[in-house]
């Protein structure tokens, strides 16, 4: 909860919910701030998962459905917001989240989602100009990540830091799929690696990837990250280093951007109106 | 003359004895760890069911992902050669030839007098592989040698959306929670694959007279999509998943 706005009455409420594959985002803004916000895992009925979300972002905030004046719906199961004024596509909500969690200076947005990856340019504004997507193969997305980590056993928050504890970067995997990835990784361990240096190797497969569907769409400064991956300092750090560029960083939980610029819309919508 | 080929895939070591241009022994075993050992033990396995003495002079040739770690062969071949070799020993019609294994798969085309023209190979996506059967069959929870005939029963076309394996496996599960039918799920299974694999034949360019070998050459669901799918006969030999084993040991008559 934002302790910035005293009081929500009077503003203009909207919100924005970001239904991923894997995790479910609800962003409150009051008058375009950022007033509250969750994040929880999406349950099999989507459409619970973005009531459960609104419910936790409201919680202690005094605010309840009614008093949201207009509310986007977004992600991959965007269709599936019962609440929804309006829905609006993913990238189109990113962009905008990023210009406001960024600020306007982003040019290049990575987005690296449960099931997909993202390369996405945008204005000062936060329009998107022109994006490329993966959500083909799981290599990149967090659901690769995940299936990555079940199988080391090592929690998907701790992924990053642990890779970079090594002294010298080993060479990266030699495949892209997590499939056949899980095979070398497993043969890896076997042959006395250290779970730093076989993460090491992973992330550095990651990030080469990643860097890849960067460059085809073009890198224009500046650059920022969103979605889960963000929290993976052994992949941006390596994103970092090969392309030569630092991402913007911020405190805000670069998570969020989708359901943030979903209710940044809600705002412009709603003005629209008038 | 007695010649040995060894193919040391990624998930199965297979070794035929030839003696005349025959297979008169043959051994398959899970390749593990260690790709030389197992080497080994198929060699010597594939000597015992031919009923000939481990220690009599043979000549073994090697293909396979792991031919490089194999120590105590005379050569090796790489595993387009030995595919090739192996299906126009069988069958000298042949123009294409599909070879399916566990990692990858690829497509050779052959020239009228059985010499390599062009291939194309995927061996970075699973999803165009023998794992991605044997990742679905673990969802469906049903044996892997079973998925052909349960795909054979289907009643309806249900087209699978994801092509990698990771995503695949979740909708499979979604398709399970729909109630949908286990045979209708592995045939739209089989489609998928047949239909990526169809992909790879139209970039060496399709042609009549097409074999498909591997393991997955057993599959007679996989197979019937593939027939499907190409709109070709499909000529699958006998012990599909030796074939390029034999050209292995092929190659080694050959050069003796």
């Amino acid at each position: 909860m934002n302790p910035d706005i005293p009081d929500w009455r009077g503003g203009l409420v909207t919100a924005g919910v970001d239904i991923g594959s894997t995790s479910t985002q609800a962003v409150i803004m009051v008058d375009g701030q950022l007033y509250a916000y969750s994040s929880i895992r999406t349950g099999s009925d989507s459409p619970n998962s973005a009531m459960d979300a609104i419910n936790i972002a409201m919680e202690g905030t005094g605010i309840t459905s009614q008093d949201i004046d207009f509310t986007v719906g977004t992600g991959y199961g965007r269709v599936n917001v019962p609440i929804a004024d309006k829905t609006v596509t993913e990238i189109t909500c990113h962009a905008k989240g990023s210009n406001y969690i960024y600020g306007s200076s982003v040019r290049t947005l990575l987005d690296m989602g449960g099931q997909d990856c993202k390369a996405i340019h945008c204005d000062e504004t936060g329009k998107v100009t022109s994006f490329i997507m993966n959500d083909k193969c799981a290599a990149g997305t967090g659901r690769g990540m995940e299936v990555i980590a079940n199988l080391l056993s090592v929690p998907i928050e701790e992924i990053g830091d642990l890779s970079l504890n090594v002294d010298e970067e080993p060479n990266p995997l030699s495949t892209i799929c997590v499939v056949f990835a899980k095979n070398e990784l497993t043969a890896l361990m076997r042959n006395g690696w250290p779970i730093e240096k076989v993460l090491a190797s992973y992330c550095r497969a990651m990030a080469i990837r990643v860097v890849r569907l960067l460059e085809r769409n073009g890198m224009e400064a500046n650059f920022a990250i969103t979605g889960g991956i963000a929290k993976n300092t052994g992949i941006v750090r390596r994103i970092e280093k090969m392309l030569g560029v630092e991402a913007l960083t911020s405190e805000l939980d670069p998570q969020i951007a989708g359901a943030l610029g979903g209710a940044l819309i809600a705002k412009t919508l709603v003005e629209k109106r008038k | 003359m007695l010649t040995v080929g060894i193919d040391s895939g990624s998930q199965n070591t297979k070794a035929v004895l030839v003696k005349d241009g025959e297979i008169i022994g043959k051994a398959k075993i899970p390749t593990g760890f260690n790709a030389n050992e197992t080497a080994m033990q198929a060699y010597e396995l594939a000597l015992l069911d031919a009923g000939v003495k481990i220690g009599a002079a043979v000549a073994v040739v090697v293909t396979g992902a792991g031919r490089k770690a194999i120590t105590f062969s005379n050569s090796s071949v790489n595993e387009t050669t030995a595919a090739a070799k192996g299906i126009r020993h069988v069958n000298p019609e042949i123009r294409l030839v599909i070879d399916m294994g566990s990692e990858g798969c690829r497509a050779i085309k052959l020239k009228q007098d059985g010499k390599i023209l062009n291939y194309e190979i995927n061996d970075k996506c699973a999803s165009g592989a023998g794992t991605f059967i044997e990742s679905m069959a673990r969802v469906l929870q049903i044996p892997i040698e079973e998925m052909g005939a349960y795909s054979t029963r289907h009643t309806k076309d249900v087209p699978m959306n994801a092509q990698c394996v990771v995503f695949a496996e979740s909708e499979v599960v979604s398709l399970i929670h729909q109630k949908e039918t286990v045979e209708n799920i592995a045939y739209g299974i089989h489609i998928g694959i047949a239909n990526r694999i169809n992909s790879l034949v139209r970039r060496v360019g399709m042609t009549d007279h097409i074999a498909f070998i591997g393991g997955p050459g057993s599959n007679i669901g996989l197979v019937q999509c593939l027939h499907k799918e190409l709109k070709k006969d499909l000529f699958i030999p006998k012990s599909p998943e030796y074939i390029s084993a034999l050209g292995a040991a092929v190659c080694a008559a050959e050069s003796e």
